[in-house]
């Protein structure tokens, strides 16, 4: 998968210190869904708009199915327009004084009229907007804009008639880069043109890049995701993994991992679990102990929401013997369906807590008040070790 | 008679060639200065800002000087086509496009500026070429801009007096606009033609500057032209 990626799909890396500071690697195969994900100001705009040729990095290489976009070292700069890249702006960027078609076959400008009208035709009814022809940005909704923009994307990137001069046929390598699609438009139409994307890229055997700060959206819609911060790629990898196996505190951090304590590495049996100390317990760890790690070794360690389960007087899971701990409710807040449960576990500084959530009817049925006295269990699968780090924790 | 029908044509024929020829070096002029960054930019905007400031007799005085048959551009002129610059036709269309530079590279910079980057941007990334883009994406969004530049230097040249009359000396039939013409008599006590004249001068231009607001207010409703 990884060779396939460099050899034919998306490479990238890029380098530079102003105006926005990148350092950035990032692959991408043919047919995948990469999610470029971080919080706002981290650069992911940058990135994609060097790889659509509309930023040019100081330093950095850009390679398409083994066509080379950019290479700073060699001089290699294409533009934009050599480029077969699919953009989808954030804001559409759909030309006002042109009607729905019109904008999709700006994109087919290569073919011959009538072709271009058939063609830009079918692209709209591709993303179901059959008998919207001749409207005006304007007098679309955010929702059939956003689909006139991907439509656009699309012929300029599937289409077999719109390659470049210099390079004919629909071999010619092509990538759909998506800036923040969805963020424009109200939560229903943003479920409902997700699941259309999901469903629509299952037909495009090109890399397609997804710019989002939404880390739900990464999960649902991605392969794989890399999570950018500062302009610096963090950690790449299937979303589960980078979510719940985080490299370090930081990354634990941008992903929404609140439950970060200090531990020590107690045994590290050969085949066995590992077990890790943590306020005079001994929790059993079955993530993978990374190499390097030691008995004795001070280590951070995380631990998902979904990974606390509440034990229920009168109706105990076939988990609770699984590293169980006692404590009290320290807080906790409704949240619709959900309620957050602030959890203090015995022999915690009063400062400590792990939160999780359980559903609203079981915490109201369960008396889970502050104050209560529970035991939940962490599961072993869900503990994660880090190495050490002294600025751990949250300033 | 009151109205003077040469000077008129002559000043109508002069706005026209002004504003046909001004219009595309005026895009061109405008494009750059809007979109890109370049040594020199700020002195190329002072320069075509300069003939909205400077008195129009100064202006005049150094294209007099410019044009003059001992000046090089005048010597060259007249060695290539057998005309002379100063007093003649040719040469007040040549101070005409002079003058009237900031009335149609302004407004028209002005529109380029507001067009979105996203818009170009978009463009490019359906591979259309500066050239193509330039042609479907940013005059069609700039043209309330276009517009404006076609009306200003229009109406301007039917009145500008200052340069025309340094430049072109009132010959008439060739160098005589309106403009000259009403002072001419004025000059001559026949106030009823200066007066004639001078309403018609009027409602040329208010009709010019009515049917801009017209023609922008058509296309701020939206423009149906499919480019």
């Amino acid at each position: 998968m990884r060779m396939a990626a460099t050899t034919r799909g998306l490479s990238v890396t890029l380098r530079q210190r102003a105006p926005v500071p990148l350092d950035c690697t990032l692959d991408c195969a043919p047919g995948e869904l990469l999610a470029l994900v971080g919080p706002s100001g981290s650069g992911k705009s940058t990135v994609l708009r060097c790889i659509a040729g509309l930023h040019l990095p100081a330093q950095g290489r850009v390679e398409c199915g083994g066509a080379s976009w950019l290479d700073r070292q060699r001089g290699i700069e294409l533009p934009p327009q050599q480029r077969r890249v699919g953009m989808v702006f954030q804001n559409y960027s759909l030309l006002p004084h042109l009607s729905a078609l019109d904008n999709v076959a700006l994109a087919l400008w290569q073919s011959a009229p009538g072709q271009r009208e058939a063609e830009a035709r079918e692209w709209l009814e591709r993303v179901h907007l059959h008998g919207l022809e001749r409207h005006f940005p304007a007098q679309l909704s955010g929702g059939q804009q956003q689909r006139v923009a991907l439509a656009r994307a699309l012929a300029r990137t599937m289409s077999t008639t719109s390659a470049p001069e210099s390079t004919a046929g629909a071999s010619e390598p092509a990538a759909l880069l998506l800036d923040e699609p969805f963020s424009a438009v109200d939560q229903v139409t943003r479920r409902k043109l997700q699941q259309e994307l999901a469903r629509l890229r299952r037909e495009l055997p090109i890399p397609i890049v997804l710019v989002t700060h939404d880390l739900d959206e990464a999960r649902m819609l991605a392969d794989r995701m890399v999570l950018l911060h500062h302009g610096v790629s963090l950690q790449s990898g299937p979303p589960e993994e980078v979510m719940t196996r985080p490299a370090n505190t930081t990354i634990a951090r941008l992903v929404g991992l609140v439950n970060i304590f200090e531990g020590v590495v107690g045994e590290l049996p050969p085949n066995g679990r590992l077990v890790l100390e943590w306020l005079g317990r001994r929790l059993e760890v079955a993530d993978n102990p990374r190499p390097g790690f030691a008995r004795g070794d001070k280590v951070l360690w995380a631990i998902p929401s979904e990974g606390i389960l509440l034990h229920l007087p009168g109706h105990p899971s076939p988990n609770e013997g699984e590293n169980p701990v006692t404590g009290s409710v320290a807080d906790c807040i409704v949240l619709g369906p959900h309620t957050q449960i602030m959890f203090r576990p015995d022999g915690g500084a009063h400062d400590m807590s792990l939160t999780f959530s359980a559903p609203t009817h079981v915490a109201q049925r369960n008396g889970i008040v502050s104050g209560a006295v529970i035991s939940v269990t962490l599961l072993a699968g869900a503990i994660h070790l880090m190495p050490w780090s002294d600025q751990w924790s949250e300033s | 008679m009151p109205m003077d029908w040469p000077a008129l044509v002559l000043s109508l024929k002069l706005a026209a060639a002004t504003t046909l020829l001004l219009l595309p070096l005026a895009v061109l002029l405008a494009w750059p200065l809007a979109w890109s960054r370049f040594a020199g930019k700020s002195l190329l905007e002072a320069l075509v800002a300069l003939p909205l400031v400077l008195p129009p007799t100064v202006l005049g005085f150094y294209l007099l000087s410019a044009f003059g048959n001992h000046s090089t551009l005048g010597q060259t002129y007249h060695a290539l086509t057998g005309r002379a610059l100063v007093f003649s036709f040719d040469g007040l269309l040549l101070a005409s496009l002079i003058f009237n530079l900031p009335f149609a590279v302004q407004p028209i910079q002005r529109a380029f500026d507001a067009v979105p980057r996203e818009a170009r941007e978009a463009a490019w990334c359906c591979g259309l070429s500066a050239w193509r883009t330039l042609w479907r994406v940013e005059l069609p969004l700039a043209w309330p801009g276009l517009l404006s530049a076609i009306v200003l230097t229009f109406a301007h040249t039917l009145g500008e007096f200052g340069v025309v009359l340094m430049v072109g000396g009132g010959i008439e039939g060739e160098t005589r606009t309106v403009a000259i013409s009403i002072y001419d008599r004025v000059q001559a006590f026949d106030e009823h033609g200066a007066a004639v004249m001078s309403a018609l001068l009027v409602a040329i231009s208010f009709a010019a500057i009515g049917t801009l607001n017209l023609l922008t207010r058509r296309i701020g409703r939206g423009g149906r032209d499919s480019v």
